[in-house]
């Protein structure tokens, strides 16, 4: 089962071991110091057993509520390079964010076991975090 | 949990071409019968949207599996320049003599982007019309993908 969220958040690309050039020259208008930001659609895939007598892999409700408090309260019209602490020290790009994303979330899903992270930057971007050996991005 | 974490970054381009789905070694009946209304001999187009999946580890100092602009640049050169605007049949070498369907068209687009220095070419997935897509990954079976 799949479910969507979308949440809001700026952030700037810098790592400060790079001189200014180079970080221009690596993360070019990313890298504008008062930051940007996306709308961000977040699919996570949880697989399992549905339970025999629901019908359910997961409680849709007890999905939702996870992902608000997991992610949209961390990550909701916030900066991520400032506000989100699991992300310190990190370029806050698609990949760093899924990963993070996915390790809130694995020890919280207790029915089914998370399969798949895909976040979306914009509509043309994206990462996807899941287990190898767990199938594979595509195949949830 | 076993496993390690795995992170793919996924990329989509899009592409307007034109094509005629039409074998030499079928007769017009048979070609008809095949292809239907993609025999019509003049052609017809599709706005094409690749998606293109990358893995390999995340640099730290950049966060990134590939710079974007590298990957950009690379599709730009190896699909777009040749693909966009064009027809597959008359300006793309590869089907002269190969019909170009959408999973021919995923092999070719594949064999050009394996090449990739950067990261690891995963698999493409080509979207023909919003109803239909095709993928490719080339030899990373599903039961390699480990």
């Amino acid at each position: 089962m799949t479910r969507k969220i979308e949440f809001s958040a700026s952030h700037l690309y810098h790592n400060p071991g790079f001189s200014p050039e180079e970080n221009r020259r690596i993360f070019g208008k990313c890298n504008n110091p008062h930051g940007h930001g996306h709308n961000y659609t977040l699919e996570v895939t949880v697989a399992g057993e549905p339970d025999p007598v629901t019908g359910m892999v997961l409680d849709l409700k007890e999905l939702k509520e996870i992902l608000e408090r997991e992610v949209m309260q961390r990550m909701d019209h916030r900066h991520l390079n400032y506000e989100v602490p699991e992300l310190a020290g990190q370029i806050p790009t698609s990949e760093n964010i899924a990963r993070v994303i996915w390790q809130l979330l694995e020890p919280k899903i207790t029915h089914g076991k998370l399969h798949r992270v895909r976040l979306y930057e914009s509509p043309d971007l994206f990462a996807d975090c899941y287990r190898n050996g767990a199938g594979g991005a595509d195949k949830p | 949990m076993s496993g390690a974490l795995k992170i793919e970054l996924g990329r989509r381009y899009h592409f307007a071409a034109s094509h005629r789905l039409h074998s030499p070694h079928l007769t017009e009946e048979e070609n008809w019968r095949v292809f239907g209304k993609c025999n019509n001999p003049y052609g017809h187009g599709h706005n094409y949207v690749l998606e293109v999946s990358l893995s390999g580890e995340v640099d730290p100092a950049t966060g990134m599996i590939a710079n974007l602009g590298d990957l950009d640049a690379f599709v730009e050169r190896e699909i777009l320049e040749d693909f966009d605007h064009k027809s597959l049949n008359e300006d793309v070498p590869a089907f002269r003599d190969k019909v170009p369907t959408t999973e021919n068209l995923c092999i070719e687009i594949f064999h050009r982007l394996k090449t990739f220095p950067k990261a690891k070419l995963e698999r493409i997935r080509v979207q023909e019309t919003g109803n239909n897509s095709f993928e490719y990954a080339g030899d990373n079976l599903e039961g390699n993908r480990t």
